[in-house]
């Protein structure tokens, strides 16, 4: 790995913009000319990640495939609060179908733009966890398994928020929904549950997998961009905090999505044909405390009775994860140059 | 295309749901004071000038700085930077080195021969300014913007005052106080050397001035009674750093003890090291958290091997011999006498226990109150007596170059208004930029680079400047580790993290606005700008 | 050109003379040959351009093809029974968007029990679905409806399933007079969709419509495909004109122009019915035969016609609305309730019981001389039901009925014990 002097640039690529770097050092997001795929108007609520997690993502890939892009969506909360008849807030060709058929649906419309000699039309299906890990997941992994030619994102917000906040395959554990509440010595979600899709797409051996945050735009456009750069089935995970189905405040939205991140919980990593091979470090290793206690869904292991012994099992994770993918930058210069086998 | 009765939808029609109506709170702008420009004791928009040099604009950063101060290339020099002291990075990882960028931003400015602003158009009005040093000179730059004519008067041969006569040439060399003061008298200004002022109101009418600006400075050097011998060779520090300074040295001896605890008592002792002394020792009654001495100048001073006698005080001076005595610091931090005693050879000792301000001049103007032996001056520098106006070390205050350049400024802007018969308008300070409205996540890390300095051997022996600025890639670094405390800096952030796209970007340099059609004010811009720039107001519902 | 050809063959050269663009399926029995014959021809570059795409699950596969469709390919896919109750969320989903898919459902029966003959279950089960549906009679019906749905389905924006029975029709290697590419092309212009995922022109697709505006948009798909009912013989005509041979249309009449009792079905019983009808009508019975090929939308007033000189009207089909009667049955009902006419149900068939001419004989000679009940299970095995139903009586556990009637008729498992 070559490495590069770094210019000082006073915010870096850690903000949006940066007056100091060339256009291309910034992102798509600076932009005033991006495409606001999911433009204003949209009822999404206040501080929604979900929303800022589409428009990140679109716009990137609407940029890097030069505006010739087609979005399939699964049902639930981003398609939901984005077309209400008479309005729709979005900018590009968009179709919604079902809940748990989006990956299929996306096949047909990348099936029919190689039938009609249009293979420069690229294709994206988005769905939330549930419509992903759960009653999207047999379509999903058809298209994986075809290798088709679809990059499909997966906005976890882990639970199925448009329905009122009940338990998905991608909850957490401890986590409160409405269908694991944490009552009397029940504490939300069980541990020993739920799918790690990033790891079931490497299973797959697709060509590109890829983790990413709301917290994290230059990563996260970086990695639509490399998707985008390669053909067949491409699957990103993104970490999009919901205010209300997690019990932060609405101006925390990015800031949670960061500590998921920095605590370990929510690794950030890339993968090429089925092996990891980059991951984005933690920059200030924090403690899962700070993370769970400023989301009320965990709210009940805090307070006068404490469940410490969870949140050890919490940290535990989070440690585990480190360790795995190698997240503390110190662990980075130990990693195999052919990739980490997770 | 057809568009399906209610399945399909058209672009651009979710526009018509104007989103802003769920807010109860609204995002706004502002634009908080940043800790270094509160502290600035010139006033100077330190923030702004470090803006407009960090893309490398040095002219526009440099014309930014001496719209309040016309010395940088001085201030980077002997400026004690209380912002830096405040300055909100220090609780990050360390303060950004303005001091040092000031310095690059004036050497620059000398280097390329920028010229200060020029005069503005004649106002007919005449000021008279009493004492060149930096009150004096700072003032008139001010007055000369501001339209005015200047006489301006020094008692001494050379302009600067305690610039050039009290502060030693390796601390701030001359060509570079030369170079500064010279762009201020290029704007017109009558100056008159040698010549003091023994009257000021018959100095006043018959010149014909208008008003008069009483910037004399504090040059006495104040003594205290210590019995010594005969041969004993006392000297006071201003004295010694003035004959210095006018290529007069006077002889001091190996051994040279210093009586006192502030910086000038830091520049004799230095100085008498470079004078040759093989022993220069700082004697002061209290400890090193009492000293009045800034912290930087010390450490450049033990690292030149001066040394200091704590808790000591003079008791006598007996031929070669000084004794001192040990003090003890009682519960309120005054030092009390122990009844130990100790003896240190020496052959001179220097007093720098403080300066008084010669005021004969106001001898005749009793309406100028004097208190404590300063003159007493309202918040546009006024004294007592109409049209006359003071400042500098002349006037209650802390007494650094800074502080009276700082009046100089001010006193301009009291007697512009004087003159033209207006009330003095003061712009309303905002509200400060605290550390706690920083989001520390996006700032690089970066920690501070610290200026070079000469070896300790040359340092000893000669008068050559100890601290070396920095190079502009370094000055640069710098600038930029700036956090832009409560000051959009355009950074984006506002605009990509809103959710709802609520956010318009006016275009470089034009910041932003908000689209309040869509706000729903969920306060994400608030958390994620960097410095503080945006504050949630409560919404009129 | 006449070809000796297995069903399932003809329809899938005809399919692929109409230009699809995205082929899709699950292979399910019995439409497995149908979908295998399009994949070799795509494989061999016979057709083309088409992409061939072996998915995961008819849900998958009705999917794909709405994908496809919205994006603009002709789009086309088959399955029965149990397949397209496992897709048919997507298939309200496709006829919602409005979405011009062509889809052969080989007609079979629905479980539990699992059986994999034919019956129309599978057909009834998604009747409401704003589907249009055609029934073919014979393998040719078959193939030749197949190239007037894929005009029907894009003229109208609704998609088009051609119902032709599993099996019976399916596997039946019959005369079939296939069509010519040329005549193809003349007839099915290239698709041009009303609506479409275009970069250039993009538009959101499935919006969520509320209580505000639903009922119009229902009331419009149901307006679409009463127009389907002038289309339909506009079209039939057109065929005829470019293939040389009669077909389509919303129903076929057969001796029902003087008939007093009008047997309607759908599908290839039509066949043995002609034939029981022709014996009947050897004996002296005004028996006359109406076969509804349009089933969705429902030719309401063809029946009607067909039945204006009827005094009874017999409806023979292979459904069954459990707890109620026939599903054609009722169809038939709403439409010709104030004609007078009498109705008698039955319900034959089902599973794949063989209906043989010789029971039909005896139906309709009974319904002739008003003797037939209302509602007949054609060769039912009464003796297997009363045990059953003594057994029910008698013993107080249930369990499924299924497993008791296989032991009384003997099948290996009962032996067991």
């Amino acid at each position: 790995m070559t490495t590069q002097p770094v210019r000082f640039y006073q915010v870096g690529s850690f903000a949006v913009g940066n007056r100091l770097l060339d256009d291309d050092g910034r992102t798509v997001q600076s932009d005033p000319n991006r495409t606001n795929s999911l433009d204003s108007g949209h009822r999404a609520c206040q501080g929604c990640g979900e929303a800022l997690g589409a428009r990140y993502a679109l716009d990137a890939a609407m940029r890097a495939s030069q505006g010739r892009l087609v979005a399939v969506n699964a049902t639930g909360c981003l398609e939901v609060f984005s077309t209400p008849y008479p309005e729709t807030s979005w900018r590009i060709p968009w179709l919604h179908s079902l809940f748990g058929n989006a990956p299929a649906v996306a096949t047909g419309v990348a099936a029919a733009m190689k039938a009609k000699g249009r293979p420069d039309v690229r294709v994206v299906a988005q769905a939330g966890d549930g419509g992903t890990v759960d009653i999207g997941f047999g379509c999903l992994s058809g298209m994986f398994e075809r290798n088709d030619d679809v990059l499909f994102i997966c906005y976890d917000n882990e639970a199925y928020m448009n329905t009122g906040v009940q338990r998905s395959g991608a909850t957490p554990p401890a986590a409160r929904t409405a269908t694991t509440e944490a009552i009397g010595s029940v504490a939300g979600n069980p541990f020993g549950q739920g799918k790690d899709l990033p790891r079931i797409a490497m299973a797959h051996d697709v060509p590109y997998v890829a983790t990413a945050t709301v917290a994290d735009l230059h990563d996260l456009e970086e990695k639509v961009e490399r998707a985008m750069q390669v053909h067949g089935a491409r699957y990103l995970h993104i970490l999009v905090p919901c205010p209300l189905g997690w019990g932060s405040a609405s101006s925390d939205t990015i800031r949670v999505a960061r500590l998921a991140k920095e605590t370990g919980l929510f690794p950030v990593f890339e993968a090429v044909d089925g092996k990891v091979t980059g991951v984005s470090p933690i920059r200030h290793r924090t403690p899962v405390e700070e993370y769970l206690s400023i989301q009320g869904r965990y709210a009940h292991l805090f307070g006068e009775h404490p469940r410490t012994d969870i949140i050890s099992r919490i940290q535990a994770m989070a440690d585990r994860n480190i360790a795995t993918y190698g997240l503390l930058a110190e662990a980075l210069a130990d990693t195999d140059p052919k990739g980490v086998d997770v | 295309m057809e568009r399906p009765f209610a399945i399909t939808l058209d672009v651009g029609s979710s526009h018509a749901n104007r989103t802003g109506s769920w807010r109860v709170e609204r995002p706004i702008y502002v634009d908080r004071l940043p800790p270094c420009n509160d502290a600035c004791p010139a006033g100077e928009d330190i923030q702004r000038w470090l803006y407009q040099a960090e893309p490398g604009d040095y002219e526009k950063a440099w014309r930014q700085l001496v719209e309040d101060n016309p010395f940088p290339a001085v201030m980077g020099r002997i400026c004690y930077h209380p912002c830096e002291t405040s300055c909100n990075r220090a609780q990050l990882d360390e303060a950004v080195g303005i001091n040092a960028v000031e310095r690059f931003l004036g050497d620059h400015a000398i280097e390329r021969g920028w010229s200060l602003p020029a005069a503005g158009p004649d106002s007919g009005k005449r000021v008279l300014v009493v004492g060149a040093g930096p009150a004096g000179l700072s003032a008139t730059y001010h007055l000369k913007r501001l339209g005015h004519s200047v006489s301006l008067v020094d008692s001494a041969p050379k302009l600067g005052g305690m610039m050039r006569y009290g502060i030693p040439a390796y601390r701030l060399p001359r060509a570079v106080l030369d170079a500064e003061i010279a762009r201020i008298v290029a704007l017109g200004v009558d100056v008159v050397l040698d010549r003091t002022v023994e009257d000021i109101r018959r100095e006043r009418d018959e010149g014909g001035f208008d008003a008069v600006f009483l910037a004399v400075g504090a040059q006495l050097g104040r003594r205290v009674d210590i019995p010594a011998g005969d041969s004993s060779r006392i000297l006071d520090a201003v004295s010694l750093l003035h004959q210095v300074a006018d290529d007069d040295p006077p002889m001091l001896g190996r051994r040279v003890v210093v009586y006192g605890g502030g910086d000038t008592a830091l520049d004799a002792a230095r100085t008498a090291r470079r004078l040759g002394a093989t022993d220069a020792v700082i004697v002061y009654r209290r400890n090193r958290e009492r000293m009045p001495a800034h912290g930087d100048e010390l450490e450049e001073a033990l690292d030149e091997g001066i040394t200091v006698r704590w808790l000591s005080t003079v008791n006598r001076f007996e031929h070669d011999r000084l004794v001192l005595e040990k003090m003890r610091l009682d519960d309120e931090g005054f030092p009390q006498p122990t009844g130990e005693f100790e003896e240190l050879g020496a052959d001179s000792l220097v007093l720098a226990l403080g300066q008084d301000t010669d005021l004969s001049l106001i001898d005749e103007a009793p309406n100028v109150a004097v208190d404590d032996g300063v003159v007493e001056v309202l918040p546009t520098m006024m004294t007592g007596e109409s049209g006359v106006f003071a400042g500098g070390d002349a006037v209650p205050s802390p007494r650094t170059a800074t502080v009276a350049i700082g009046h100089g400024k001010r006193a301009a802007r009291g007697i512009s208004a004087f003159l033209s018969g207006e009330e003095l308008v003061v712009p309303v300070r905002h509200e400060l930029a605290s550390f706690d409205r920083i989001n520390t996540w996006y700032y690089s890390d970066a920690p501070r680079t610290e200026r070079p300095e000469l070896e300790r051997v040359r340092r000893q022996s000669t008068f050559d400047e100890v601290v070396e600025g920095l190079t502009e890639e370094n000055a640069l670094f710098e600038a930029r580790r700036c956090l832009s405390c409560g000051n959009c800096f355009e950074c984006d952030n506002c605009f990509g993290v809103c959710p709802d796209n609520a956010v318009i970007k006016l275009g470089p340099s034009q910041r932003y606005e908000f689209d309040y059609d869509f706000c729903k004010g969920c306060g994400i811009c608030v958390t994620e700008c960097p410095c503080g720039a945006i504050d949630m107001i409560p919404e009129q519902i | 050109m006449l070809r000796q050809i297995e069903g399932s063959r003809a329809v899938a050269e005809t399919v692929a003379l109409c230009r699809p663009e995205v082929v899709c399926a699950y292979p399910i029995s019995p439409q497995t040959h149908i979908i295998e014959a399009i994949g070799a021809m795509v494989a061999s570059g016979a057709l083309a351009p088409c992409e061939f795409i072996n998915v995961e699950s008819e849900f998958a596969a009705m999917s794909v093809s709405i994908g496809a469709s919205a994006a603009g390919a002709r789009a086309y896919t088959a399955t029965a029974s149990q397949g397209l109750l496992f897709m048919i969320e997507a298939v309200y989903n496709a006829a919602g968007l409005g979405l011009p898919i062509v889809m052969t459902l080989a007609n079979r029966a629905i479980g539990a029990p699992i059986n994999i003959w034919n019956d129309h279950s599978d057909a009834m089960a998604v009747r409401d679905s704003g589907w249009i549906q055609l029934f073919a009679e014979t393998n040719q019906e078959a193939a030749d409806l197949h190239v007037q749905a894929f005009r029907l389905a894009e003229e109208l924006s609704l998609p088009v399933m051609v119902c032709m029975d599993g099996f019976i029709l399916t596997h039946a290697v019959e005369r079939v007079d296939l069509p010519e590419q040329p005549q193809v092309d003349a007839y099915l212009p290239p698709y041009e969709p009303r609506q479409v995922l275009e970069p250039d022109d993009p538009v959101s697709i499935g919006a969520m419509v509320g209580p505000e505006a639903f009922e119009e948009v229902r009331y419009l798909a149901h307006l679409r495909q009463l127009d389907a009912l002038e289309r339909i013989p506009a079209m039939a005509t057109e065929f005829e004109e470019v293939f040389g041979r009669p077909s389509g249309a919303l129903v076929s009449p057969y001796r029902t122009e003087d008939a007093e009792i009008v047997v309607i079905a759908l599908g290839s019983v039509l066949g043995t019915i002609k034939d029981a009808v022709d014996a009947r009508r050897e004996a002296g019975d005004r028996v006359g035969v109406l076969g509804i090929t349009a089933f969705r939308p429902f030719p309401s007033d063809a029946v009607r016609e067909a039945l204006s000189r009827a005094r009874s009207v017999v409806v023979v089909e292979k459904a069954f609305s459990i707890g109620f009667g026939g599903v054609l049955s009722t169809d038939v009902a709403m439409a010709t309730h104030d004609t007078g006419c009498t109705l008698r149900t039955i319900v034959c068939g089902l599973g794949g019981r063989p209906i043989t001419r010789r029971s039909l004989e005896e139906a309709f000679a009974a319904a002739a001389q008003d003797e037939l009940d209302s509602l007949t299970f054609l060769d039912l095995d009464h003796e297997i039901v009363e045990r059953e139903r003594t057994r029910m009586t008698t013993t107080r556990r249930s369990g499924p009925s299924a497993e008791n009637i296989l032991r009384d008729i003997g099948t290996v498992a009962s032996r067991m014990d």
